[in-house]
């Protein structure tokens, strides 16, 4: 899983069927140190997260888990909504 | 599998059911001369390990649910080792 930062919001009426009535969202992957590092990608929201929330995310197949018995197609799924973290 | 080094700890109260309970810790990617290499990941851990250590990291989904011990959970990566020394001989 990945530390991100929730940019923004996707709008897409037409897609895959297995997409519909889910949130897409935007994400920054940050660094511990609260820098985003790379590049953003779209990741579908499992816990209702929203604009300028941290969240952690989990990709690959294990992406589709959280919304099980549906089986969307997503490479990216948003699984928490972080409160904080501490470094040591 | 990869060597990492424990360097936080996450705090998420709304999360994904399957992984209620579980530890979430970040870990830094380390080469073999422990120099960080690459973003931090977010792991959850299954063997008890803590700020500072060195650690070994599954970055695989199978892998990472199984460590967690629950089926079909939305996790892909866990620290399934705390890593007393490496030893590279070649």
């Amino acid at each position: 899983m990945q530390l991100a930062r929730v940019l923004g919001e996707v709008v897409s009426t037409m897609k895959d069927a297995n997409l519909t009535g889910m949130k897409l969202l935007v994400v920054q992957p940050i660094s511990p140190a609260g820098e985003p590092v790379g590049r953003s990608l779209v990741a579908l929201d499992s816990v209702g997260a929203g604009v300028g929330e941290n969240v952690f995310f989990v990709r690959g197949r294990e992406a589709a888990f959280p919304f099980y018995p549906a089986e969307p197609p997503t490479d990216a799924s948003i699984v928490g909504i972080v409160d904080r973290w501490d470094l040591d | 599998m990869q060597i990492g080094r424990v360097v936080g700890t996450v705090v998420a109260t709304q999360k994904n059911r399957k992984l209620e309970g579980a530890k979430l810790l970040l870990v830094q990617p380390l080469t073999l001369d422990d120099q960080p290499k690459g973003l931090a990941l977010l792991a959850i851990d299954s063997v008890g390990s803590g700020i500072g250590e060195k650690v070994l990291v599954v970055i695989e989904g199978k892998a990472a649910g199984d460590a967690l011990g629950r089926k079909a959970a939305a996790v892909d990566a866990a620290i399934i080792g705390i890593i007393d020394s490496v030893e590279v001989t070649g």
